[in-house]
């Protein structure tokens, strides 16, 4: 049963994160978008880290995809209005592009062996319960707490930068 | 002991999973290459860190290694904190010229 699911949520991953590329109006975009990441947090399910698929569901599409969405109907782009690149430049994209997926799945290829040839051979190191929130809990707070904490530090910049950003000028700024 | 195995891990090889992140890589490379539209270039790359992300937590799980999945929540934190001060910063260049084309923003362009 699994690997229908795996195959279905790829198809849908891939599907709507084309349409998010090719799609005109930047709300359907946006849409798409939310969809890709719904498929994403399904392979995490699929993949046993139901932490991961938790944080990501509520992070990209409770938090990220808003943000997203209000800033698109904030600045009234639903029309479409965008000129668009010459195709002699989308077919340099796409060749691009294309050459760069080969690339990478060359690259990951050779490396799979030493990345998962241990743990899967015998089976006795192999622990299913790692993605679970005791378990990445557990490392979290031991081994990697100080990252965790200065992370803190990382959005009350981040906070920070965005409320100067965002506040009205006194003049705006000529281009 | 091979029941341990996650039921996936032994059904799917890891190949399908680089075939799946490569390919969403490349469509958000795809994105930022041919869009002119600020906000898509900006879902774009998203999609590449999505992408990440996935090869990432399979690793993680084919290996049984927690450290994968640890790294892709601090990926987490880092690409929410950088939509906020990226989107602060495209509502500014809206404010400031009126549109988020792109190409019209060529001041640092050679």
């Amino acid at each position: 049963m699994a690997p229908y699911f795996f195959y279905f949520l790829a198809f849908l991953a891939i599907f709507s994160a084309l349409m998010v590329v090719f799609s005109k109006n930047p709300v359907y975009s946006v849409l798409f978008l939310v969809m890709t990441f719904f498929a994403i947090a399904g392979q995490y399910i699929l993949l046993n880290a139901q932490f991961l698929a938790v944080v990501h569901i509520i992070v990209y599409a409770g938090a990220i995809m808003v943000l997203f969405l209000f800033v698109v109907m904030l600045l009234n782009l639903n029309k479409e209005l965008e000129p668009h690149k010459s195709s002699l430049l989308k077919l340099a994209g796409v060749i691009a592009s294309g050459i760069l997926m080969l690339t990478l799945i060359g690259t990951f290829r050779g490396a799979t062996e030493q990345v998962v040839g241990a743990g899967l051979s015998d089976g006795l190191t192999y622990n299913n319960q790692v993605g679970l929130v005791k378990n990445l809990g557990k490392v979290l707070f031991s081994d990697f707490l100080l990252p965790f904490e200065l992370s803190s530090i990382l959005f009350l910049s981040a906070m920070v930068g965005a409320v100067m950003l965002g506040k009205r000028d006194k003049e705006p700024i000529e281009l | 002991m091979t029941d341990q195995i996650t039921h996936i891990a032994k059904t799917i090889p890891i190949e399908h999973y680089i075939y799946l992140s490569a390919i969403l890589f490349s469509i958000g490379v795809l994105g930022v290459l041919i869009r002119r539209n600020a906000i898509i270039i900006f879902m774009s790359i998203e999609l590449m860190l999505n992408a990440a992300t996935l090869l990432l937590t399979a690793f993680s799980t084919y290996r049984s290694d927690a450290a994968g999945q640890v790294f892709v929540f601090f990926i987490m934190v880092v690409a929410a904190a950088e939509v906020a001060v990226g989107l602060a910063i495209i509502v500014m260049i809206f404010r400031n010229i009126k549109s988020i084309d792109i190409n019209l923003l060529n001041k640092l362009k050679w």
